[in-house]
């Protein structure tokens, strides 16, 4: 694996660099039951994650530019908070980028855009 | 809402990407605007401090921070399939970043303006060389302004036969919608298992 340069404060992570899910920018977050009280006692960073997830299911790189956390350190939390449940991954629903039939599907969606 | 993809069930709720590369300038921010739901995000105001060295403990210059200039857009195609489009930093730096945003891709355009090709001379580079992702060269015309032999372009930019160069119109969001088919029309085919009979046909062309 190599090692992202969007680097992360410390602080905020405990140093941790590796999470389990597959997070690709542009990987797709949600909340499947929200608690206001977990979102209480998130520290802030990651309560914005939390919160922003919760308005509409969007991508790790959208949760990362509105709520204004870097890329790496936004990572790591959405690994955190999946990890207890508390958001969900969209796990990839094709093996692989290159599936037909995801390529299909975007190719129809584009020509209805035309 | 939850995410409930099972096997059995289709579609299934998606998320695609393709990656809008090129130099300073050649149009990649208003290509992804052209077509984006939601006004590019410009990370100038995402803030992502980006630091030259990898390994944060040994210091050196990691204290070092900047602002990354990428955009991205998004296009909600149906309640379950969002296609997002990343245009990439240009400056060369910032290359462990490109690797970062076409992981997963599914297609790359490398956006090249004739007037300047050098610019776009390292994002061709770097999907000839150092990514999978298949990309296609699109030519951004300038209100017409370029008037260049696409062979000659070609040429200057070194491109394999099997890359293909269409032409576009970066402000216009059927043009743009038009490249960003190309591409992934091109990533079907050079992705696609080989089929009987292609042997021959290559043999036959040469
Ligand atoms: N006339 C014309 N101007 C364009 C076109 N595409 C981009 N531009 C302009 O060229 C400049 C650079 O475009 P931009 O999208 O910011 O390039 P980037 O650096 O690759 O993101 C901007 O002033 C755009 O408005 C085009 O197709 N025609
Ligand atoms: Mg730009």
């Amino acid at each position: 694996m190599t090692v992202n340069p969007w680097v992360r404060p410390y602080v905020l992570t405990g140093g941790r660099t590796r999470t389990r899910h597959r997070l690709f920018v542009h990987t797709l977050i949600a909340v499947p039951d929200y608690d206001p009280g977990y979102s209480q006692r998130l520290p802030p960073e990651a309560r914005a994650l939390y919160e922003r997830a919760r308005s509409a299911v969007q991508s790790v790189a959208e949760l990362s530019a509105h709520c204004g956390v870097s890329l790496g350190v936004t990572r790591v939390l959405i690994g955190d908070m999946a990890a207890r449940e508390r958001l969900i991954v969209n796990p990839d629903a094709y093996s692989s980028p290159y599936d037909p039939r995801l390529l299909k599907r975007v190719i129809d969606g584009l020509y209805e855009l035309a | 809402m939850g995410f409930t993809n099972s096997p059995d069930r289709t579609p299934q709720l998606a998320s695609a990407k393709i990656v809008v590369a090129g130099g300073f300038g050649t149009g990649k921010t208003t290509m992804v605007g052209a077509v984006s739901e939601i006004p590019p995000v410009n990370t100038e105001a995402w803030l992502t401090q980006a630091s030259r060295t990898v390994d944060p403990e040994t210091g050196g210059d990691g204290k070092m921070t900047t602002t990354v200039a990428m955009d991205f857009g998004r296009i909600t195609m149906s309640e379950d399939l969002v296609l997002y489009l990343f245009g990439t930093p240009g400056q060369a730096r910032f290359w462990p970043m490109w690797d970062d945003l076409c992981r997963g891709a599914s297609a790359a355009v490398v956006l090249v303006d004739t007037r300047r090709l050098d610019v776009s001379f390292a994002a061709v580079n770097y999907f000839e060389n150092d990514s999978d992702v298949p990309f296609i060269v699109a030519v951004n015309l300038f209100d017409g302004e370029q008037s260049h032999d696409p062979a000659d372009v070609r040429d200057a930019l070194q491109l394999s036969p099997d890359v293909p160069m269409v032409a576009c119109d970066a402000r216009d969001r059927r043009s743009v919608v038009e490249t960003l088919t190309a591409s992934l029309t091109h990533t079907m085919r050079r992705t696609a298992p080989p089929r009987q009979g292609r042997a021959e046909d290559r043999r036959a062309v040469h």
